[in-house]
This record gives structure tokens, C-alpha cells and sequence, in this order.
């Protein structure tokens, strides 16, 4: 057995022979031609193939609901029309009587040098399309067939690298892994792979033609693939490559499933995400909306204040993006442990309690408004609600909504078309719990930061290490805090969510159900399995029970559980 | 002749498929687009020429259109890199 090292792009295991997958290598000649229309006639046809190739991938790409894939392809198919850098020079080289193959080597490798040689990575990352439309005008100017450099057998596929469209015209049900010598984590076949949830290994230098036909197996949990495996590595990946099948089969009956307990009481499953980069695994996962975007990723990016333009156009690219989903994106909550420079604030002794979040909103109220302005102006393109953080007085959110308001009316006087949206509030400290009723009847939903609620209430630093055998995750008072939340929000009509970490905890799910919440928001991976717990939970045996049998009271004991810190930051 | 400046707020600048399709918004025209950026410049129909000047977000461009359709061309590709850049 050998064992060779390498840079996973997926966890899982691929079990299989190996198949080097070699990419024709084209002897050029450099002799003269004659018939010099009728090479550019070559050369025309062959281009007009490759690009009709690149469309029907982008049509295969869009079917499969591959949207990033997709636009590649509709780029290499555009970038097939320029005139100046591809087809006038191959038409040039032709032109003094070289070969149509001989000219697109020229030429499109001159191209890909340029984008080569550029400063920013994502331009230099270009050259690697180039480089494939080259491959695949030279495929056709051969008459290759390059079907068949895959085989016939399911297979762990071993290549130097793989382009795009290599990529996208593997027959998936004969791959079962894909090792690479070079590619980079951000490369269109790392996406591609990420997307297929291949097992995949890149930068894995040992490579070897003698691999091919011999058995292996990819292990990405730990980076690395074992040829010709011992016995016990082969028992034991196989059951974990069992059990991970298992699992994964349980979760994907889920997508598309109602999240709906046995006794049918409905609970919306939203995601928490940070910016429009997590759109895809929103749609990927299933989640039925976004009830936290942290809209922090729009300041902590820049190294200047964000423009109201830069933000509409993060805003409305997730709100365009999982339209009709509901999105809730909460306003700037920097302050405590998220700093900006060019915001120049004070350093505080005590951050968590200072000035932060709509604090620093109501303070600089210019500030506040390029982001309302910016929410309103997107809200046109999707479903959106608005939510502020840190509240802890009614006249904040009264405030809040003054100024919305004010912009509002500026934009439309400005004759720009605002959409339907709702308001809601954090409830994230203990002050906003116990005047839920007050605030309920300013907003349209509540929406309980566990995290920040949990160290409010229980005086306890999320940060320190030392004071974990005082903190319980499960504490009473949050606990009750939270139901009585609930319940003062359906009081006055107002739906309550619940979007910090105790959302996810499958433990809780049942009680949160049964106390009424309308919406819990979790990380997007966190989707399905709470959707199998909710789905498991029969809230009928509690029909005749009466409230007040159900609390526990545990206050007095130490926390039974492994600390909140280990619950909370895992 | 008709100008413009215009500063890129798209994170990633002028990239790959919305340039590709200004390229197919400026061939709408009969006009002659020339994107300037400091030393470098390319026609707005020159794909990889205009990728090639690795315009990011911040960057300020000048566009400049001259033609018998300029003030329709111009008014176009303004409309077009305020949506889209």
C-alpha cells in the first residue's frame, strides 16, 4: 500500500480503479499552406463548432440548475465573437500561409499570456478559459473524439488538470473521485466539484501514469488516497463510506419536504447567511428563506464606507436570487468585537454593553440612511424584511422607522420604485424580552439572538474559557425568556423566529415548537437534519397538559450539560 | 463626441459575462465606444481587450463615443454600467 498527500475539495470517499485521464497532446506543423481561403474557411467552421459546443454546455449547465457552471460557458462563447484579439489575428496568421491549427495555437495562447500576466487573480484565472477554448478548437480542427479518454468502467478519474468543459463533459455515473496534480481551490472544476459533491483531491504532486488500472481509495476526510489499500483501510472506509451514504440519503428525502411536525403544526426553516457568495447553498439545502442576513460583510469588505450603490448591489443580488423566499436582512450590527477602522471609534472598556449596532445608527444617522436607502431600493426585487439589532427601548424603533420613513419619501420622490417589505426587530436582550408586548406592536416579526441573549441574561462573556462550568446553554431564565417572547409577539400579532445558535439545537426543537415559534433561521447545513427533527416531533401529547406542568425546575443545580461555550462557538 | 466617467461598484470590476454583453450593447450601435482607463484603452466591442484592462471596483473609466448614433450610444452604455458595473 502507498499513501499520497493532497488538498481535499470535498469530504467523502471514492472506492474504485484509477483511470489517467490524458487530454490529446497535438504535433503542429509549421509547414506553409496554399489554399489560404480555404484555411480560414477551416478555421471559421471550427470556431462556429466550439462555440455552438460552449452554448449547448451552458444550456446542459442551466437545466441542471448550475447557474455559476453555466455563465462560464456563455462567457467562453462570447469571448469566441472577439475580433481584435482572436479571429482577426488567427485570420492574420493564416493569412501569411500557416495552418488554421497553427494560428489558433498563436493566437490564443498570446491571449491567455496577456490575462496571464495580469495583476488581479480572478483576470489571470482567465487564462485558463482561453487555454481551454484553445484545446477544444484544436479537438475539432483534429477530428478528435475525446469521449472516450474517460473509459467504460466507473472510475477514480487521475489527471494533470482538468479545464471547465472537461470537466462538465465527464459521464458522472462512470466517475466516482477526481485527483488532480495542479488546480486551485477556487478553480471552476473545485466549484464544479464542490457543486456535484465529488470526493476530490487537488495539488496531489505524486501522480503516476503507473496508477492507471490499479486500486485505490480517495479519502477526502483525510486528504489523501491510498493505492492498492490494506485489508483493514478497505473495511473501514468502506463503512464510512456506507454510513455517509446513509446519511446523505436520509437528508436529500428530506429537500422539498414540508417542515411540518407529525401532528401538523407548520414551522418556517430559514437560513443565516453573510453575504450573496451564500445564496447557492440557500437553494442547495432547501431552506425555505433568510432570516438573518448579517449585512456586517458589506463593511468589514471595504476599506472606505460603503456607498449606497456597492450595498443596493449586494442587497438586491441575494434578494433577485431567492425571490419569492423571504430575506431578512438586519441592519449594521458592528460595534463590540466587530471594529472598522474608517468607522473611528472610541475603544471601549466594555464593548459588549457600548456603542454598537443601531446605537451607533441613531448616532449617525447619515450613515444609517445610505444602508435604509439602499434596502428600500432593492426591496423592488424580491421579499424583504428589515430587521434592527440591539434594541432594547420602544422609542429606538420608533426611531428607526422615522428615519426609514424619511427615506422613503425621499426615494420616491426621486420617482424610484420601492417594494412590499416587512419590519422586525432583534430580541437579543433581556430588557427587549421582558417589553416584548410594547414592542410587538411596533413590528411585524421578532427575531431572538440566543447567542447575545444568553450572556445578557446570564451576565456571562461568550469569550472566557474560565467561566464555562457556570454556563448553561439550556439556562432557565434565556429559556423562559424566549417563550415568554413568543408569546407576547402572538399577542399582538407579530411571528417570532429565532435565529441565533439555540435554533439548531435539536435538543430544544420540540420545546420551541411547542411554545409556538413561527421560524427558526440556522446556518444552510443545519437545514435538513432540523427538518427531520421537526418532522419526528408529535405535539399532540401536550394537548392536555396544563402550562404550568411543564417547566423544569432545574435552576438550582449546576448546569448538567458540556458548557454553553463548546454549544455555542462548535 | 460624447463622454462619460463612470466609477466601477461591481466587487469583482468589469469581468467575464456582463462584459460580454456590453460588447453585444455596444455593437447595437453604429457609433465607436473606446473604454479609457490611464495608459490603456480598448474598443467597447473588444472583449478580452476590455477584460484585458483588468478594470476592478474603485476604478474610474472614461468612456468616449463618437459617431453618427453618439448620443444615443453614449446614453446606452451609461444606462448599461450603472445596472450592470
Amino acid at each position: 500500500m502507498e499513501t499520497f498527500k493532497g488538498t481535499k475539495i470535498v469530504n467523502g470517499i471514492a472506492i474504485g480503479k484509477i483511470k489517467i485521464y490524458k487530454a490529446p497532446v497535438y504535433e503542429i506543423s509549421e509547414a506553409l499552406i496554399s489554399d489560404i481561403a480555404g484555411e480560414i474557411e477551416r478555421f471559421e467552421a471550427a470556431r462556429l463548432k466550439v462555440q455552438e459546443d460552449q452554448n449547448a454546455l451552458y444550456d446542459k449547465e442551466m437545466k441542471a440548475g448550475h447557474k455559476d457552471t453555466a455563465g462560464i460557458f456563455e462567457a467562453h462563447a462570447m469571448m469566441l465573437d472577439d475580433e481584435d484579439t482572436l479571429i482577426e489575428p488567427c485570420k492574420d496568421i493564416i493569412g501569411e500561409g500557416h495552418t488554421a491549427e497553427y494560428a489558433v495555437r498563436e493566437a490564443f495562447d498570446e491571449a491567455a499570456k496577456q490575462f496571464s500576466e495580469m495583476e488581479d487573480e480572478y483576470f489571470r484565472a482567465r487564462s485558463a478559459d482561453v487555454i481551454d477554448l484553445k484545446n477544444s478548437m484544436l479537438d475539432v480542427l483534429f477530428g478528435a473524439d475525446t469521449s472516450s479518454l474517460q473509459g467504460t468502467e466507473p472510475a477514480i478519474l487521475v489527471a494533470e488538470d482538468l479545464a471547465p468543459s472537461e470537466t462538465v463533459k465527464l459521464d458522472k455515473s462512470l466517475l466516482l473521485g477526481l485527483v488532480t496534480r495542479l488546480g486551485s481551490s477556487n478553480s471552476h472544476t473545485a466549484i464544479l466539484a464542490r457543486s456535484m459533491n465529488w470526493p476530490t483531491l487537488i495539488q496531489c504532486h505524486d501522480i503516476a501514469d503507473d496508477w492507471d488500472g490499479k486500486f485505490a481509495i480517495l479519502d477526502g476526510y483525510n486528504s489523501c488516497i491510498y493505492i492498492e489499500p490494506d485489508q483493514n483501510i478497505i473495511d473501514e472506509l468502506s463503512a464510512k463510506q456506507a454510513e455517509d451514504k446513509r446519511k446523505e440519503e436520509e437528508l436529500q428525502k428530506l429537500k422539498g419536504q414540508p417542515s411540518v411536525t407529525k401532528d401538523g403544526r407548520k414551522v418556517k426553516l430559514y437560513a443565516n447567511i453573510g453575504g450573496p457568495k451564500d445564496v447557492k447553498a440557500v437553494i442547495e439545502n432547501d431552506a425555505e428563506g433568510v432570516g438573518l442576513f448579517r449585512s456586517e460583510f458589506v463593511y468589514l469588505n471595504s476599506k472606505t464606507d460603503p456607498t449606497e450603490e456597492e450595498q443596493f448591489k449586494a442587497y438586491k443580488q441575494v434578494l433577485e436570487g431567492l425571490a419569492p423566499r423571504m430575506v431578512i436582512i438586519r441592519t449594521c450590527d458592528i460595534g463590540a468585537d466587530k471594529t472598522i477602522d474608517y468607522m473611528n471609534l472610541e475603544k471601549e472598556e466594555n464593548p459588549a454593553l457600548g456603542f454598537r449596532a443601531v446605537r451607533i445608527c441613531l448616532t449617525r444617522p447619515d450613515f444609517f440612511k445610505r444602508q435604509l436607502r439602499a434596502l428600500l431600493r432593492a426591496s423592488a426585487f424580491g421579499n424583504l424584511g428589515i430587521m434592527f439589532p440591539m434594541i432594547i427601548s420602544k422609542w429606538e424603533v420608533v426611531k428607526c422607522k422615522e428615519i426609514l420613513n424619511e427615506c422613503k419619501k425621499e426615494l420616491e420622490a426621486e420617482g424610484v420604485t420601492i417594494g412590499k417589505y416587512e419590519i422586525g426587530i432583534m430580541i437579543e436582550t433581556p430588557a427587549a424580552a421582558l417589553c416584548a408586548d410594547e414592542l410587538a406592536e411596533e413590528v411585524d416579526f421578532f427575531s431572538l439572538g440566543t447567542n447575545d441573549l444568553t450572556q445578557y441574561t446570564c451576565a456571562i462573556d461568550r469569550q472566557s474559557a474560565s467561566l464555562e462550568p457556570f454556563a448553561n446553554t439550556h439556562h432557565p431564565a434565556v429559556l423562559r425568556l424566549i417563550r415568554e417572547t413568543i408569546e407576547a409577539g402572538h399577542r399582538h400579532n407579530t411571528w417570532v423566529g429565532i435565529c441565533g445558535e439555540l435554533g439548531a439545537d435539536p435538543t430544544l426543537t420540540e420545546d420551541f415548537l411547542k411554545w409556538g415559534v413561527d421560524e427558526l433561521s440556522v446556518n444552510p447545513k443545519s437545514i435538513l437534519p432540523l427538518r427531520g427533527n421537526v418532522r419526528n416531533v408529535d405535539l399532540s401529547k401536550y394537548e392536555t397538559e396544563s402550562p404550568e406542568a411543564e417547566e423544569k425546575p432545574d435552576s438550582v443545580q449546576a448546569p448538567k450539560r458540556k458548557g454553553f461555550f463548546g454549544r455555542l462557538f462548535s | 463626441m460624447k463622454e462619460f466617467t463612470y466609477v466601477i461598484t461591481d466587487p469583482v470590476g468589469i469581468h467575464a459575462r456582463p462584459a460580454g454583453l456590453l460588447v453585444k450593447e455596444a455593437k447595437n450601435f453604429k457609433s465607436t465606444a473606446t473604454f479609457i482607463k490611464g495608459e490603456k484603452s480598448a474598443k467597447a466591442t473588444a472583449l478580452m481587450k476590455l477584460m484585458g484592462m483588468g478594470i476592478k471596483q474603485g476604478d474610474e473609466v472614461l468612456v468616449r463615443v463618437e459617431g453618427e448614433d453618439e448620443e444615443a450610444c453614449a446614453a446606452a452604455l451609461e444606462k448599461f454600467m450603472k445596472e450592470n458595473f
